[in-house]
């Protein structure tokens, strides 16, 4: 059953905060999951990439090799991090952040940003936003345990906000 | 309801530490080791204990001897650059006989290298980065369970023979999160301070060794008269300038820990029952070599893999032993080739050695490793 799911972006957009609610929601729900992560020099701004694996049995080699599922959430990751992405894999890409979609059979685009802009009431709530995406693209966690990962997480005076933008994502997808 | 929990090998290093007794840290932040200062800096207080960040690491290291001839189980941690201005005080504290443990979380150098890209290229640092003869304790977790687990028998090992031990991290282990079950607190066996068995009164001589050639000296504070240096010393902590004493003195420093080193070196073996082949790898690297192997069985290569968790003292039998049994080894290190002259030399010839080395800023990729595998095999069957 292993998954191999690969979240990148910009620097602050927080990609690897979702990485790591994931991995957590999975362990919570009784998997075994193993996330790293780079970043170049730059805190803010630069490229970031995280990447989770997923599996009923155990992991050893804790990087991804052929990406299952790949979170896009600027051009510049869409450009460099989709080009391992299995044949059957999916690519899910922040709308207006990445215009220029890459030539991929299985795409899914997702407003991600603009969602939690303007539905969700922060930029700040892009990560979460894209998570419930993933949650349901994935179906390998249930949202009632990323959920809990997420509350668990977050600042507590967020957890309201961030339940919300969670379920944005989750319903964004078909 | 289940413990396991998602952690980070760095978090788990300092749980591993707080655990076996630490209760002072000193330090400097630099990835990829800051996890564990900020972890040792949330815990401490809430345990009576002291985390000061110093204003470098040189006083890092001082700040921590300082705090354990007090009489605290102490700690630092840092990667390459750091752990290189360490050395002075790693060598006063290997001459004063001063339990403490340093944490290398590696990156790539030498200098500042690659920030802050993997690396296990400070393993002939850890042996010989201080000056001078002295024996040296250096351990490598592969997991987050164990980064809780070598933290607890790094802090037990300089507690014991009185030493700095080294915890010999990596970026891969240090920076991963993974599933993990901490183990509780009354299953974990910690090594106490050793304390004088006579009172001040008597004539204590803080130097003069116990049955296991190791000292009972004092906690500084508590009534006796201590003299601590990095001069050579005889039984009374005072330096003397006689060549029997100075031989004395170094002979024991290697002997206490040589007379445990079958105790100390740790070395695991994965399907080796029928192996004609062996991987030795250590650290993060060996999570890789592990994958390379599963994948060379799948292929009907008999291969197994031996992994180093004591880095020094090295495995010297263990490894000697490997070599009278199969037909080639192959050391994988995130280097240019250090543990591989190590290997070598323990296998003196009765099988071949070969190097698979990476020195890129990546990790090895299970193929790498599989394909060093096939080629080994390849020139053993020729």
């Amino acid at each position: 059953m292993r998954k191999q799911i690969r979240l990148s972006g910009s620097g602050g957009q927080g990609v690897i905060t979702a990485a790591i609610i994931y991995a957590e929601a999975a362990v919570a729900a009784g998997m075994e999951a193993v996330q790293s992560q780079s970043y170049g020099p730059e805190a803010r701004g630069g490229a970031s990439k995280s990447e989770v694996i997923i599996d009923n049995g155990p992991i050893y080699h804790p990087h991804v090799s052929v990406p299952d599922v790949v979170l896009a959430m600027t051009q510049k990751a869409a450009d460099k991090y989709y080009g391992d992405l299995h044949p059957e894999g999916i690519l899910i890409l922040d709308t207006d952040l990445v215009p220029e979609a890459p030539d991929f059979k299985n795409i899914i685009r997702v407003p991600i940003t603009k969602i939690a802009i303007e539905q969700a009431g922060k930029s700040l709530f892009a990560n979460i936003v894209a998570l419930g995406v993933l949650t349901k693209v994935l179906q390998l966690v249930d949202l009632d345990t990323v959920r809990k990962a997420v509350a668990h997480r977050v600042p507590p005076h967020t957890v309201e906000a961030n339940m919300k933008a969670l379920q944005l994502g989750y319903d964004s997808v078909e | 309801m289940s413990k396991a929990r998602l952690m980070q090998g760095n978090e788990a290093c300092a749980e591993g530490a707080l655990a076996a007794g630490v209760r002072f840290f000193g330090g400097y932040p630099i990835t990829p080791s800051t996890e564990i200062a900020e972890g040792m800096a949330k815990m401490l207080p809430k345990v009576g204990g002291k985390f000061v960040q110093m204003e470098d690491e040189i006083a890092s290291m001082g700040v921590v001897l300082g705090a354990s001839l007090a009489g605290k189980k102490a700690l630092t941690a840092s990667s390459g650059p750091g752990i290189s201005l360490k050395q002075e005080l790693i060598g006063y504290a290997a001459a004063a006989e001063i339990p403490v443990v340093i944490v290398n979380v590696q990156r790539v150098g030498p200098s500042t290298g690659q920030p802050t890209a993997p690396s296990q290229g400070d393993v002939m640092q850890a042996r010989w980065g201080t000056h001078g003869d002295h024996p040296m304790i250096a351990l490598s977790p592969w997991s987050v369970r164990e980064a809780f687990d070598t933290a607890v028998m790094a802090v037990n090992y300089s507690e014991r023979f009185r030493t700095p031990v080294i915890l010999l991290m990596d970026e891969i282990v240090g920076h991963l999160r993974e599933k993990v079950e901490l183990p509780e607190a009354d299953e974990i066996e910690i090594y106490p301070r050793r304390q004088p068995g006579c009172t001040p009164a008597e004539g204590y001589r803080p130097y003069a060794p116990a049955e296991d050639l190791v000292p009972n000296i004092a906690d500084f504070g508590n009534g006796y008269h201590i003299h601590v240096t990095g001069l050579i010393h005889d039984e009374t902590g005072f330096p003397v300038g006689s060549p029997k004493v100075t031989r004395e003195a170094i002979d024991r420093l290697h002997t206490k820990i040589e007379i445990a080193r079958d105790e100390i070196t740790h070395v695991e073996e994965y399907c080796m029952e029928d192996a004609e082949y062996a991987v030795v790898a250590f650290g993060g690297t060996a999570r890789t070599a592990y994958e390379a192997v599963l994948a060379a069985r799948q292929k009907g290569i008999k291969v197994g893999m031996v992994r180093l968790i004591t880095i020094w003292p090295f495995a010297d039998q263990a490894i000697s032993d490997l070599a009278a049994r199969v037909k080639g080894i192959l050391v994988t290190e995130l280097n240019y080739g250090q543990i591989v002259n190590e290997v070598e030399r323990a296998a003196a010839g009765q099988c071949p050695v070969e190097l698979c080395a990476k020195y890129d800023m990546t990790i090895f990729e299970p193929e790498e490793i599989l394909e060093a595998v096939e080629s080994l095999v390849a020139g053993g069957n020729k």
